[in-house]
């Protein structure tokens, strides 16, 4: 991992009165996955948009590739390729030649033109469809081709907005094996953002970003470290009693959701017996595990990443734009 | 792919600078994949060529015959030496014309609200180009569909000669492109579909019945005269007409139907300039409301 491809410092947006982005720093090294992790309207969008020179920063400066996004946001574009959020393909046009169109606007040589849509084709796994139109493509193949179009002109930096938002998780899991392997065969940097804790996962340092800030920055293990040790969670038929008597007994002070008690401790293993048997309040289940990127970001931010409202309008948007694809 | 390949390909990418591009060439060559991109989804939608056909069919088929007769049908012709149809012929491929390069033009607004336009608006390539690739577009397709018209000219007793048809290609090229025009620059301004209706009503209808495509632009009421005059499309349709039916009658009687204006009748070069300066106005203003922003 070479020098810093992306760097940004004190970068703000603000919408009128509303601060979408209050003064982020950041540094991307050459060849990294680099996650850009929070809830929906955290501001992960307006700063990637930000960077990719589709929104100017109401204050601060960033620069990709080492070129200024407000000053020359055309070198920038050269140097960069761009998967958005929401869908951007014409699905009555074949696949192949969404990425004509594509290569023709990036000015890819005409010499070149062919090979690098073979190629980029090939490494999406595209190729046996690519003479159909996109509108009969699923969820997923569109998504790798938008990925196969973002990379045709070799951008040095490759910025994706979710780009597995509404996919079933197996298609997830897919388009994150490619995006490795796209890192692996050409060492091409990824900076991409997620609502998935899961996701984040994949990347080599992640940012967690929450009410436009950055809470905390770092490789999934380090974040996870944060949380200090292990995550025992328990649920009793009497949960307020439990909580007392472990506050009081064991000095760990627990926290509540609903009939589920959550403690973070430091070596789980030992903890659990003691907990079973200093306890004369009757324990239903107990569960010990390493935290997640989830207790990281309870434990910054005091809320629960909200997962299931998030993936219930997920559906909706899916559901949407197939609707709004098929009337088209 | 093997491993050699693969390491080549690392190698490309680290060491890759690109050269700076020609934002000029670059452009150019946007306006041309932006104008093919429309004639490609032009001819994969096959139904919207044949359901275009259908509403000039009703309106020379139905309107024609039934208003020919209801005026007593000679009456049309006994004053002119033409029929009602005839005459109405070239105003109906004045109309898909007119439909169809602004319709074509205004699939920006589509292309905005299902995101392809984002694609596009983020290139590096100077914005001036989508104005110029979307009229284009949009002319070339009104071109096609009245130009496919043509096939109906003798069921409705219209002559044709090749010199006819040759000269109708540049003539219906600047009506396309002027209203084309005009449908970039409504779409500039329109952010999604919801304005849409009020267009058709307000103004794409406005437009058509005004131009001429139905009854001739004389002995109206002078606030009409006006109106008619001030339509663009009347620029576009009178040269249009003088020319497709200028093999089927006499010149005199041609001229008869003929716009005028204080009485005179206006010379189609000047008629073709008025329309084509309305276009590079019109996609003039396009292109500085596309440069801004969004």
């Amino acid at each position: 991992m070479g020098e810093a491809v992306i760097q940004a410092k004190g970068l703000v947006k603000k919408y009128g009165e509303l601060e979408a982005v209050r003064g982020i720093d950041l540094d991307v090294k050459q060849g990294e996955i680099f996650g850009f992790l929070g809830p929906n309207g955290a501001g992960k969008s307006t700063t990637i948009s930000m960077l990719c020179t589709l929104l100017s920063p109401t204050s601060g400066t960033a620069s990709v590739a080492g070129i200024d996004v407000v000053h020359d946001p055309a070198r920038v574009r050269q140097r960069i390729g761009l998967v958005f959020q929401d869908p951007s393909l014409d699905d009555q046009l074949t696949g192949r030649e969404n990425l004509e169109f594509h290569a023709f606007i990036y000015s890819v040589p005409a010499a070149k033109r062919r090979e690098r849509i073979d190629k980029m084709l090939d490494l999406l796994q595209l190729t046996d469809r690519a003479g159909s139109q996109v509108r009969t493509y699923s969820g997923g193949m569109k998504r790798r081709l938008e990925i196969a179009r973002g990379m045709l002109h070799e951008p040095q930096i490759m910025f994706l907005d979710e780009p597995t938002l509404g996919l079933d998780p197996q298609t997830r899991r897919n388009i994150w094996t490619h995006l490795n392997d796209l890192r692996e065969r050409t060492g091409i940097t990824i900076f991409m953002t997620t609502h998935y804790m899961d996701e984040a996962e994949y990347c080599d340092r992640i940012a967690i970003i929450d009410r436009g800030q950055i809470v905390a920055l770092g490789t999934p293990d380090q974040l996870k470290a944060m949380v200090g040790g292990d995550v025992v969670t328990m649920t009793s038929t009497k949960p307020e009693e439990a909580a007392s008597e472990i506050e009081k007994v064991l000095h760990v002070v627990p926290t509540r959701d609903d009939g589920t008690l959550r403690m973070e401790v430091p070596d789980g293993r030992k903890f659990v017996p003691r907990l079973v048997r200093e306890l004369t309040v009757p324990v239903d289940t107990v569960s010990l595990r390493r935290p997640s990127l989830d207790d990281v970001f309870l434990k910054l931010t005091g809320r629960a990443i909200r997962d299931e409202e998030a993936s219930t309008q997920d559906r909706m948007r899916a559901m949407a734009s197939r609707w709004m694809g098929r009337r088209r | 792919m093997s491993i050699e390949t693969a390491s080549a390909t690392k190698a490309t990418v680290a060491t890759a600078t690109p050269a700076p591009i020609d934002t000029t060439a670059a452009s150019l060559r946007a306006v041309y994949i932006i104008w093919y991109r429309d004639l490609l989804r032009y001819w994969r939608d096959r139904w919207r060529v044949v359901a275009s056909l259908a509403q000039p069919l009703l309106f020379l088929v139905v309107f024609g015959s039934g208003l020919s007769s209801s005026l007593g049908g000679g009456a049309f012709g006994s004053r002119t030496g033409f029929t009602y149809i005839q005459f109405m012929y070239p105003g109906i491929i004045g109309m898909s014309i007119l439909f169809t390069a602004i319709f074509g033009a205004m699939s920006i607004v589509w292309d905005r609200e299902f995101g392809f336009l984002k694609e596009v608006l983020v290139a590096p390539i100077d914005r001036w180009a989508v104005a110029i690739g979307k009229a284009l577009g949009g002319t070339t397709q009104a071109m096609i569909q009245g130009m496919i018209l043509l096939v109906l000219a003798p069921f409705v007793g219209v002559k044709l000669s090749l010199l006819t048809i040759l000269a109708m290609i540049p003539l219906s090229a600047v009506l396309a492109f002027g209203l084309a025009s005009f449908g970039v620059m409504l779409a500039s301004m329109m952010k999604s579909l919801q304005g849409f209706q009020v267009v058709m009503n307000f103004l794409m209808m406005p437009m058509f019945f005004l131009s001429g495509a139905l009854f001739p632009l004389q002995g109206l009421p002078t606030w009409m005269t006006w109106i008619t005059r001030l339509d663009p499309a009347s620029y576009g349709i009178d040269p249009l007409r003088r020319v497709v039916l200028s093999d089927s009658g006499q010149a005199a009687a041609v001229d008869r139907f003929a716009m005028t204006i204080g009485g005179q009748v206006l010379p189609i070069g000047l008629e073709v300039g008025i329309m084509f300066a309305f276009g590079a106005v019109l996609l003039g203003v396009a292109v500085v409301m596309f440069q801004r922003r969004d």
